[in-house]
C-alpha cells in the first residue's frame, strides 16, 4: 500500500493514545507503544520463524476459521510487512522456554528484550478513525450461534467465500466441509432491536448480504439462497439495481422476523421458525445460516474519548453534529468513518478526506513545514552508449525459488544478448538489495535494468526509484512477473515454470534493448478553483478551499445562494437549518478569497487539469455579459431536482402536495394540524420504478420528520405513512421508533398494488391494501403528501460545456465507487452533493469537504506530473480521421490543424496511458510511451526464438 | 520538529488514529497536501476490516 512508502507518513503499530494535551494547532499526544518482539527494520517477512513456531492459535484474519502461529503476520500483503509475536500465546514470553523463532531467523530480527514504551508527539491536529466492530453474534440467545458451527457471521462468510480464505474460495460449511445446498441470511442480527443488540440500523448489512449472496451464486450457481428481512434497505447509488440483480439471479427474499434457530445434532442442519408479515408462523431447514451482523462501536472508544477530551453519543460512537459531521467538541480533533456511526465504505473514504481537509483548514499556514521530498541526482545521459543490461532475479524467500530454479534462470539470463550482469537475490524488494542494485548499476555502468520478481503493480515504483537514485531514467526499466505467472500458477510443474521464467526474461531483455529514457512533463497549475453550484455542497467546498488559502469562483444559476437547503425548515436532529444556512451564506459572501457570482451559467469549458478556461454568462437574463475565468480545478455541485409526478391527483387536487411543500406549510403555520385531520404520506413516488430505478435515500427520513412534527404540534392528528420498505438508516431508526410510539401508522403497500387516490367533494380519499390484515383500508385525508424521487438536474448547457460522465441513473459518475468517490473521470474535476446522488445534509457536507480535499491537494502541489506512459502522435503518419478522439475515455485527444491538415494532438496532462487510441489508429501514428509497437514486436519475436 | 514561525504556533503535522481504510485515506490526503502524518494503529499492521473483505460492491472488485 502506498501509505507504507510515503516519506511523510510514519506508521506506528501496536500503539494506543494515552493522553492529549495542548490546544488546536498545537497538541502534545502521549502514545503507548507495545513491543512486537521483532525488529521491523531487519525482518524480511520470509516466514521461517512461523514455520518453526510450535504454538498454533486461531487466525482472527480468517475470522478464526483457520489456524496461525504465535509469531505471524496479519495477512500476506500486510504493511508493515514484518512479523510480530503474539504475547498472549508465545511460549517464551509466558514460560521462558522455546525461542525457536530466534534460532530460525536468519537476519536476527527477533528481539525479546523489547519493552512497552511511552513516547510523545507534537501535532497540530488529531483525526480519530478507529472504526467499528461486528456485533457479538453469541449475544442473540435464540439463534444459538455458539452451539452450531454452521451459523456464521457475515464477516466469517466473507472469509469463507474468499479465494485467500480458509477454504480457498469454495463455499463449504464449517461442520463437515460439505457444500451447503440451502443457505439462509437472517437480516437485522444485532440491529434494530431493543432486546439483543442495538436500536439503530447498521446501514450496511442489507447491502453486504445481497453482495455475499451474489458472490456465493457466482461460486456455486445451484445454491438455494433465502434472505429473511424486515425492510431491505438498499438505499444509495446503484444498490437498488444490485437488489434487482440478486432477485433475478434466484435469491429468495422473505419479509419476516426469525424467532428461533434449532440445531439438529445428527445432520448439523438448522431449522428456523419465522413469522411472516401477516402473522403466520412458518418453518424451514437450512444447511448453513449467515448472520450479517450489525456494527457496534469499540469499547475502547470510551477510554479514547476520555484521553482526547471528546464526547461519545448515546450509542457509544464519537459524537458529531448534523452541520459539523466531522467535528468533535474539542477544536482541532476530528472524526471520520465507522467510529462515528455505521456507514458504507465510500462514506468512510469521503469522511477521511473531509477530516483531512478540516485539519488542513486549521493548519494551512504551516503547510509544507515538516515534510520532505526526495531530491534526485541529475540523470545520466545514455545517448551514445552501447547496451549494458543488468538482470536481477528474485527468490522471494521460497515463494519463487520453491518452484522456479532461480539459480538456473540467473545463469540463463547471463547468456542473453547485451546482458552484462545477472544476480539472484533472496528478496529483491529488501533494503539491502536496493543498495546492491544501485551499486551494480554504477559499478557495471548499466544502462537498462530488468528485475524478474513479483508484480509491477506493487513493486515497479520501488525499483524505478532505486535506479533513479543510481542516475538512470526511471523508464530504462523492465519488470518480469515470475511469481504470479510462474511459481504461483505452475506450482506443480517446476520445470515448465522455470522454462517460462526464462522465456519471459528473454522477452523482457529483447524489449529492454529498445527502451528509451522518457521525460515526465511537468505542468503548472493555476492556483484557483471554480465551484459550480451555490447550494450547501458548493458553498461548503468553496469555503473550505478559501479557508485553506485558495482563491475560488463560486457560480450560481439563480439570484440567491442556498439551493435545496432553502426548502428545509427543521431537522430530525433538532438543529436549525435556517440559522446554519444564513451563517454559511454570510461566511461565503464575506470571505475575501471567494468570488460569488450569482445569476451566472457556464457557457464553455476549455483546457485540462491545472489550466481550465471557462466562459460564463452573467446578468439577470442569462447571457448579456460574458466573462472568462482561468482556474486549475473544477468542483461540480449543481445539485438535484424534485420529481413532479402525474399520479395520485398531483396537480389536480390542491390537497395533494409534495413532501417539502407540506414542510413549508407546517413551518410557516399555513397548515395547523387539527384533531379531526388525517394526513397521508405516500413513499417512493417516482422512486424505485422503471423511470427512476433507484431509491432516493432521503424521503423516508423526511416523511418521518414531518410526521413527528405534526404529532408534536397536535398528537391527536392522524398520520399515515404508506411505504414499500422503510429505510431510515443509521441512527434515524431511533426516530422511526419514536414515530411509531407517537402513533404514526405505517402501512406497507406492494408496488403492484399502489394506493388508489380519488377526490370526492374536496376530500382526498386514499385506499390501500394493508398486508397485515389483508384488507383494504380507506382513509379520508385532509392532506396527501407525496415523497417523490430526487432526480438529476437537466442542464443541457452545462452538460455540453463539460463532458463529465454520468451513471445510468443520470447522476454524475465517480471514477471509483468505493475508493475515489469524489473524482470524476476527468482529471481536475471533482463532484459532490446531490449532483452525485440524493443524500442528506451531513453527507453532502462531508462529500463537499472531500471534494475540496482532493482539489486542494492539486492546488497545494502547484503542478501536475504526467506519467511517461502517455501516448504520442506522429503527425507525419496521422491521417486526421479522429477515431482516437472519439474513443479516448479521458478527453485527452483534440483534433487540431497543422498546415491546414487535421491532426490529432494529445493533451498530455489528461492522458492516462490506457492505449485505446493506439490500438484503434489505422495509420499506426500513435505510440504509447514504454509500449511502442517496435518494443512489443521485439518481445513477440524473442518469444519465438526458443522454438 | 518545532515550527520556527514565532507568530504562529501551528504545527504542520497531524496524528491519525486508526489504520483502517479511513485512517489510511486521511493519512494519504494529508501527506499529499503537505502535512507530516503519524498513523497510529492498535494492531500489528494497517489495513483494518477492509483487508478481510473478499469482494466489494458493485464491481465485486478484490478489496485489497
Amino acid at each position: 500500500m502506498e501509505a507504507g512508502r510515503s516519506p511523510n507518513i510514519k506508521i506506528i503499530t501496536n500503539a494506543e493514545i494515552k493522553e492529549v494535551s495542548g490546544i488546536a494547532g498545537n497538541f502534545f499526544v502521549k502514545i503507548l507503544c507495545y513491543p512486537r518482539y521483532v525488529d521491523a527494520t531487519k525482518c524480511t517477512g520470509c516466514g521461517v520463524c512461523a514455520q518453526y513456531c510450535p504454538v498454533t492459535i486461531p487466525d482472527p484474519y480468517n475470522q478464526n476459521l483457520s489456524l496461525k502461529k504465535a509469531i505471524d503476520i496479519q495477512y500476506t500483503q500486510a504493511v508493515p510487512s514484518s512479523y510480530s509475536v503474539n504475547p498472549d500465546y508465545c511460549l517464551f514470553l509466558n514460560r521462558k522456554e522455546c525461542k525457536q523463532c530466534t534460532r530460525a531467523c536468519q537476519t536476527g530480527a527477533i528481539n525479546f528484550d523489547q519493552k512497552a514504551e511511552v513516547s510523545e508527539y507534537h501535532v497540530g491536529s488529531i483525526i480519530m478513525a478507529t472504526g467499528f466492530k461486528e456485533c457479538d453474534a453469541g449475544s442473540i440467545e435464540s439463534y444459538g450461534y455458539k452451539d452450531s458451527q454452521n451459523i456464521v457471521t457475515g464477516l466469517e462468510f466473507e472469509r469463507i467465500s474468499s479465494a485467500s480464505g480458509p477454504y480457498m474460495g469454495k463455499i463449504l460449511r464449517p461442520s463437515d466441509l460439505k457444500k451447503p445446498e440451502k443457505i439462509a441470511f437472517i437480516q437485522c442480527a444485532g440491529s434494530r432491536t431493543q432486546i439483543s443488540g442495538k436500536s439503530y440500523c447498521s446501514s450496511v448489512c442489507c447491502k453486504y448480504a445481497v453482495k455475499d449472496a451474489i458472490v456465493a451464486l457466482e461460486h456455486e450457481p445451484d445454491l438455494d439462497i433465502t434472505i429473511f428481512f424486515m425492510d431491505m434497505r438498499l438505499y444509495g447509488k446503484g444498490f437498488e439495481t444490485f437488489y434487482e440483480r440478486a432477485r433475478k439471479s434466484g435469491v429468495t427474499f422473505v419479509r419476516s422476523r426469525v424467532s428461533e434457530i434449532k440445531h439438529d445434532r445428527d445432520t448439523e442442519d438448522l431449522a428456523i421458525e419465522y413469522i411472516k408479515e401477516d402473522g403466520t408462523l412458518h418453518h424451514d431447514t437450512f444447511n448453513l445460516i449467515v448472520l450479517p451482523m450489525g456494527l457496534e462501536p469499540h469499547k475502547e472508544n470510551y477510554f479514547l474519548a476520555k484521553a482526547a477530551g471528546i464526547k461519545l453519543n448515546t450509542h457509544g460512537f464519537f459524537q458529531t453534529g448534523l452541520f459539523n459531521p466531522l467535528n468533535t467538541i474539542r477544536e482541532g480533533i476530528y472524526v471520520a468513518g465507522g467510529c462515528k456511526g455505521p456507514m458504507p465504505l465510500p462514506d468512510s473514504v469521503m469522511q477521511a478526506s473531509g477530516a483531512a481537509v478540516c485539519a488542513s483548514e486549521l493548519l494551512q499556514k504551516s503547510r509544507g513545514a515538516l515534510i520532505s521530498e526526495k531530491v534526485f541526482a541529475e540523470e545520466i545521459s545514455i545517448d551514445q552508449e552501447d547496451l549494458r543490461i543488468g538482470v536481477f532475479v528474485c527468490n522471494c524467500g521460497k515463494n519463487i525459488s520453491g518452484v522456479v530454479d532461480v539459480a538456473g534462470v540467473k545463469k540463463y539470463a547471463e547468456t542473453l544478448p547485451n546482458v552484462v550482469v545477472s544476480t539472484d537475490n533472496v528478496y529483491s524488494c529488501s533494503e539491502d538489495t536496493q543498495v546492491l542494485i544501485k551499486e551494480t548499476v554504477i559499478n557495471e555502468k548499466l544502462n537498462r535494468v530488468v528485475v524478474a520478481a513479483c508484480t509491477p503493480r506493487t513493486h515497479e515504483p520501488l525499483f524505478q526509484t532505486t535506479i533513479r537514485e543510481a542516475g538512470l531514467n526511471k523508464c530504462l526499466f523492465e519488470m518480469v512477473n515470475i511469481r504470479d505467472q510462474c511459481s504461483w500458477v505452475h506450482a506443480y510443474e517446476k520445470e515448465e515454470a522455470t522454462q517460462k521464467a526464462k522465456d519471459l526474461i528473454r522477452m523482457a531483455v529483447a524489449k529492454a534493448g529498445l527502451i528509451q529514457p522518457l521525460a515526465e512533463p511537468v505542468i503548472d497549475i493555476i492556483p484557483k478553483a471554480l465551484v459550480i453550484g451555490g447550494g450547501l455542497a458548493g458553498m461548503t467546498a468553496a469555503l473550505s478551499l478559501a479557508e485553506q488559502g485558495f482563491e475560488c469562483y463560486l457560480i450560481e444559476k439563480t439570484s440567491v445562494l442556498g439551493g435545496n437547503l432553502r426548502n428545509i425548515h427543521y431537522t430530525l436532529e433538532g438543529e436549525d437549518p435556517k440559522l446554519y444556512l444564513n451563517e454559511l451564506i454570510d461566511k461565503v459572501s464575506s470571505h475575501n478569497l471567494v468570488n460569488v457570482i450569482t445569476e451566472s451559467e457556464v457557457e464553455s469549458v476549455n483546457g485540462f487539469v491545472g489550466n481550465f478556461h471557462t466562459v460564463i454568462t452573467t446578468g439577470a437574463n442569462h447571457g448579456t455579459d460574458r466573462e472568462e475565468l482561468k482556474h486549475g480545478v473544477i468542483i461540480l455541485a449543481n445539485g438535484a431536482a424534485v420529481y413532479e409526478p402525474d399520479e395520485y391527483l398531483y396537480g389536480k387536487s390542491e390537497n395533494v402536495l409534495l413532501q417539502h411543500v407540506l414542510e413549508e406549510r407546517i413551518a410557516s403555520g399555513k397548515f395547523i394540524p387539527a384533531e379531526e385531520d388525517s394526513v397521508v404520506m405516500i413513499q417512493c413516488v417516482g422512486s424505485r420504478d422503471d423511470n427512476h430505478p433507484y431509491c432516493s435515500s432521503i424521503c423516508c427520513s423526511m416523511a418521518i420528520k414531518n410526521a413527528l412534527k405534526i404529532k408534536e404540534i397536535n398528537p391527536a392528528t392522524n398520520v399515515y405513512i404508506l411505504y414499500r420498505d422503510m429505510r431510515p438508516y443509521g441512527f434515524h431508526e431511533d426516530f422511526y421508533k419514536d414515530a411509531r410510539d407517537s402513533g404514526v401508522v405505517f402501512i406497507r403497500y406492494d408496488v403492484n398494488h399502489k394506493p388508489e387516490v380519488t377526490e370526492i367533494d374536496g376530500v382526498v380519499c386514499v385506499t390501500v391494501n394493508d398486508p397485515i390484515i389483508n384488507k383494504d383500508v380507506v382513509i379520508d385525508a385532509k392532506i396527501l403528501a407525496l415523497s417523490t424521487a430526487i432526480i438529476p438536474r437537466k442542464d443541457e448547457k452545462l452538460g455540453k460545456a463539460l463532458s463529465v460522465t454520468k451513471s445510468a441513473d443520470g447522476f454524475l459518475l465517480e471514477s471509483h465507487v468505493q475508493l475515489k468517490p469524489v473524482d470524476s473521470y476527468v482529471d481536475g474535476i471533482y463532484i459532490c452533493g446531490m449532483s452525485q446522488f440524493p443524500k442528506p445534509i451531513d453527507e453532502s457536507i462531508f462529500q463537499a469537504k472531500a471534494a475540496a480535499s482532493q482539489a486542494s491537494i492539486l492546488l497545494a502541489r502547484g503542478y501536475v506530473k504526467t506519467e511517461p506512459i502517455v501516448s504520442s502522435c506522429d503527425t507525419d503518419k496521422c491521417i486526421g480521421c479522429g477515431i482516437c478522439e472519439y474513443f479516448c475515455p479521458y478527453n485527452a485527444i483534440k483534433m487540431t490543424r497543422i498546415n491546414k491538415k487535421r491532426k490529432a494532438e494529445i493533451v498530455v496532462a489528461a492522458c492516462k496511458g490506457c492505449g485505446v487510441c493506439s490500438s484503434y489508429c489505422p495509420a499506426r501514428a500513435i505510440n504509447m510511451g514504454r509500449f511502442t509497437d517496435e518494443q512489443i514486436l521485439a518481445q513477440i519475436k524473442a518469444f519465438g526464438d526458443r522454438i | 520538529m518545532k515550527n520556527n514561525n514565532r507568530d504562529n504556533k501551528l504545527i504542520g503535522a497531524v496524528m491519525v488514529v486508526g489504520g483502517g481504510i479511513t485512517g489510511i485515506q486521511a493519512a494519504m490526503d494529508l501527506s499529499e497536501a503537505g502535512y507530516y502524518v503519524y498513523l497510529i494503529e492498535r494492531s500489528s499492521a494497517i489495513g483494518g476490516i477492509m483487508a478481510g473483505l473478499d469482494k466489494t460492491f458493485p464491481t465485486n472488485d478484490c478489496a485489497i
